[in-house]
């Protein structure tokens, strides 16, 4: 059947069985490739969106539940204040190594920062034990999530 | 010129320069193979480089490897960049094509890349930059020794005139060409690239979400496939229901695939037994496969598993080995007359790679020709084996490579490529083979399982006297499988003066594979923590007695499997990275921790790499084990190319080693495995990383690499904490941690 969801701002019309994760209706119905299949079972985070700024796995958010949720993803995170400034943190401290995990990290990150100005790292276990990173950049994902909190309190390092 | 000798000083060169459109210059060189005598495994390759310079300045670098993650599209760049003398702003690194003939051996494995390419990557560098700087005197009429070079201009100080790299491209072009064995390079006092830290050349696409992996390919008309095989290793479809599954909604075909082995007898390579489901989305063939009803002809591996392994192995552990890898002295002797013996038998399990990215691959065949999108480590094989079963032709066979998402050495096997092709051919239409992850879990080429059965002896001053293993290890017909050997050389082998390692060969049908660090991933737990036991049964500060036994600095050959001089054991250097890191981590302090923490050191080396590394690790009450924090002290050489890289490098494989040794096993039932996602192969978190403390320890040797060689020693570094935290000695991965309840 036929559903219209807000993603990036935008309505879109899928036609799509109401059962289809919300994860497959952006990759291969949206063409929005940026969030990431891992483990199909909520175990990775890979594939994190948010809805209504929360972050979730869009793996285990059926189509027909997302309803009037606004659904935001990695692509539009260039056009976020938090997401871009954590977005360039990751750049600024060099995070990636295979980047597969890193648009899922970033999307949790971001809704972290949002909810949580000055994040402890207890506040950082707590948000970001979800995504796996496989290559292990989790020292660097850490640092530069206070980077970016430290930007966006206006102390940014030159 | 530089002190540093070329890893493989007499390969032919060949430097050709052209004039590119627009007016630039477009150089091309071939480093032949080396002479015969000198070849060894992954250095035969021919190494080739691409650079043009446009006459807007840019520079591109074309990087022909794969790139998995271990930043190489950046770290081979840098050093050509170095020598040319390049702004990095200018720089912009294209993805070659895969095509042998332009480019030599494409592959990512063996961290091999830094060894191979650091010499004549600078030379090329080099000679381009004696070309732009002959194009600047000529056309300022000057002597070439009067110019310099800074950041992409030539200067002439004596008139003050200056001109770019891009405005010199065209003459340039037609200047004579250097002898590339000869060109000069740069004191590595005035670099100013390398040695600098350089984020990824790809991060800025990364962070956007842009579509860069395997997985994000889509090419017009395209279906989706999975592709459903037999649980147990090497069985067959002996009837499904794929009528039924074909009227499935979204189902466009769905059809039983024969086995096409392309190594029969050996491990299975290529197709295997299974059903193919073909639907207009990946999830309309994902939902199809829970309505598929196969009835499997399972074989004979359905016979195996692991508890039986472990049941044999210490049947056989307590027999004599069937063979000897190595026997020097008298060990039964020497055991005989020992003062104090030690017998322990070690184990670790089949370990998964699973790549963040499930393995997948998009294929589009016709008219005898297969082009394919894949994210893999080795394209070239791939397209040979998708040739092999097809039966076409290797040239009517083009392979596109997308960054991976991790690679660990899955990558090397190019099975979904072989897959996906046969798939797309009777589909008649492009198709993205993508498995889910419990395919990729339970079809892998697994770290090898292995059994250790340890005796050793000390004379009354604690000195290590005798030394017997009897590995006992996978196979066929006694012959080991893929990766489940251990060399002669291994250590202590050499240092002890009566030693026998003994091996045994079972049975499996269990494919297997070469895992980030093959071999030594598993050998550095068991040698470095028996090793420990010995320390503390001779009473002995495990620094101060390995220390010991690596004696006065000297040069053991290593590897008898592939020689070369860079895989020589030069105890000296492992010394000083092993002093360095106790006293990085306040090793003599570590009495003073509080109870149920402790600190534990290993060391090891591998692929080239000399690593020394202490693990602080902490005990609950019940059982469960928080890493506090590690520390690594390297000796890869002289150069650490990108400082950026190389740490994180480092850090993602200590990680990746202590995640192993706190939750990850395969275990086979019945011929097939277990566990099929992240919940019960466990891959490390974030509440569970520590700081990881990394120092270089600059030596006068050739740079090599960084890939693997960090990690064999996280494992046992750990295992040692918890010993030093505990008094319980872990003898078999991955850790039981209610073993350890106080
Ligand atoms: S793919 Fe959604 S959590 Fe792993
Ligand atoms: S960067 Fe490779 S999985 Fe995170």
């Amino acid at each position: 059947m036929t559903y219209a969801i807000r993603v990036n701002g935008l309505v879109r019309t899928v036609d799509a069985d109401g059962n289809t994760p919300l994860l497959w209706v952006l990759r291969d119905d949206l063409d929005l490739k940026g969030s990431k299949f891992g483990c199909g079972a909520g175990l990775c985070g890979a594939c994190t969106v948010h809805l209504d700024g929360a972050p979730v796995r869009s793996c285990s958010v059926p189509l027909a539940a997302v309803g009037n949720a606004t659904v935001v993803t990695i692509e539009a995170m260039a056009g976020d204040p938090v997401g871009r400034r954590v977005q360039a943190a990751w750049m600024r401290l060099d995070v990636p190594q295979c980047g597969y995990c890193q648009a899922g990290q970033i999307m949790s990150a971001t809704a972290l920062l949002a909810r949580t100005k000055q994040p402890s790292d207890g506040d950082i276990d707590a948000a970001m034990s979800g995504n796996v990173c496989r290559c292990c950049s989790y020292r660097r994902i850490r640092a530069a999530i206070h980077q970016a909190a430290a930007a966006l309190a206006g102390e940014e390092q030159p | 010129m530089t002190a540093i000798r070329a890893f493989a000083p007499s390969r032919r060169a060949v430097l050709t320069a052209t004039a590119a459109a627009g007016g630039g210059l477009l150089l091309r060189a071939v480093f032949g193979p080396p002479p015969a005598r000198a070849v060894m495994m992954g250095s035969a390759a021919v190494l080739t480089a691409y650079i043009r310079i446009d006459a807007d300045g840019s520079i591109t670098i074309l990087s022909k490897n794969p790139e998995i993650g271990q930043g190489i599209k950046t770290m081979l760049p840098m050093v050509i960049a170095e020598e040319l003398d390049a702004d990095w702003k200018d720089v912009r690194v294209e993805q070659a094509p895969v095509d042998s003939t332009r480019f030599g051996r494409q592959f990512a494995g063996g961290s091999w890349a830094t060894p191979l390419n650091y010499v004549p990557m600078r030379r090329v560098g080099a000679a381009a930059r004696q070309m732009l700087v002959a194009a600047a005197a000529q056309t300022w009429q000057v002597t070439p020794d009067t110019c310099r070079t800074e950041a992409g201009v030539v200067h002439h100080d004596a008139s003050g005139r200056s001109l770019g790299y891009g405005a010199l491209a065209a003459t340039a072009s037609r200047m004579p060409v250097p002898d590339l064995a000869a060109v000069p390079l740069k004191d590595p006092r005035n670099f100013r690239i390398i040695g600098q830290r350089i984020p990824g050349v790809d991060n800025v696409r990364i962070v956007a979400g842009e579509k860069l992996f395997g997985i994000d390919v889509t090419v017009p008309g395209m279906l989706y496939a999975v592709f459903v095989k037999c649980p147990v290793f090497g069985g067959r479809v002996a009837r499904a229901n794929v009528d039924a599954v074909k009227m499935l909604p979204g189902v466009r075909d769905a059809f039983i695939v024969r086995a096409r082995d392309a190594n029969p007898g050996g491990q299975p390579e290529g197709v295997a037994d299974g059903v193919a489901i073909v639907a207009t989305t990946w999830w309309a063939a994902s939902r199809a496969r829970e309505k598929l009803d196969v009835v499997w002809d399972e074989g004979a591996t359905a016979e195996q598993g692991s508890e039986d392994f472990a049941a044999k192995a210490s049947r056989l552990g307590r027999g004599a080995p069937a063979g000897f890898l190595r026997r020097d002295g008298d060990a039964e002797t020497a055991l005989k007359g020992a003062a104090r013996v030690v017998e322990a038998a070690y184990s670790y399990p089949f370990l998964p790679h699973m790549t963040m990215e499930p393995q997948n691959c998009t294929a589009q065949v016709g008219d005898g020709k297969a082009v394919l999108w894949a994210p893999t480590q080795y394209p070239e094989p791939g397209a040979r084996l998708v040739a092999a079963t097809l039966g076409i032709d290797v040239h009517d066979v083009t392979v596109h490579m997308t960054r991976a998402g991790g690679g660990f050495g899955r990558r090397l096997r190019n099975d979904v490529m072989a897959e996906a092709a046969w798939i797309a051919r009777q589909a008649g239409a492009p198709v993205k083979l993508l498995w889910d992850r419990s395919d990729d879990m339970r079809h892998d080429f697994y770290r090898p399982a292995g059994f250790h059965f340890l005796k050793a002896g000390l004379d009354p001053s604690g000195r290590l006297v005798a030394f017997r293993d009897h590995f006992v290890t996978f196979g066929r017909g006694g012959k080991p499988a893929d990766t489940a050997i251990m060399d002669p050389n291994e250590f202590p082998a050499g240092l002890v003066p009566h030693l026998d390692y003994g091996q045994s060969v079972m049975d499996l049908g269990v494919p297997t594979g070469p895992l980030r660090a093959p071999r030594s991933n598993a050998l550095g737990f068991v040698f470095q923590s028996f090793i420990d036991e010995l320390a503390h049964q001779s009473g002995q500060d495990p620094v101060a007695f390995r220390l010991a036994l690596l004696g006065e600095p000297r040069v053991l050959p290593h590897s008898s499997l592939w020689r070369n001089e860079l895989r020589d054991f030069d105890t000296g250097r492992m010394a000083s990275v092993l002093r360095r890191v106790a006293d990085n981590a306040d090793w003599s302090q570590r009495r003073a921790l509080p109870p149920r923490t402790g600190k534990g050191v290993a060391f090891y080396f591998s692929h080239f790499g000399y690593f020394a590394e202490v693990v602080q690790a902490t005990v609950t009450p019940a059982g469960a084990v928080g890493v506090d924090h590690v520390w690594v002290v390297a000796d890869v050489g002289s150069q650490i190319i990108n400082p950026s890289g190389a740490e994180n490098q480092v850090q993602g494989a200590v990680l990746d080693g202590l995640g192993a040794a706190l939750g990850q096993a395969i275990t086979i039932d019945r011929g097939r495995v277990v566990q099929a996602n992240f919940d019960s192969v466990r891959p490390l978190r974030m509440n569970q990383a520590p700081p990881v403390d990394v120092e270089f320890l600059r030596t006068d040797r050739p740079p090599t690499g960084l890939g693997e060689p960090a990690l064999p020693p996280a494992l046992p570094a750990l295992c040692n904490a918890i010993f030093a935290a505990t008094g319980r000695r872990i003898r078999s991965l991955p850790i039981d941690i209610g073993a350890l309840k106080a």
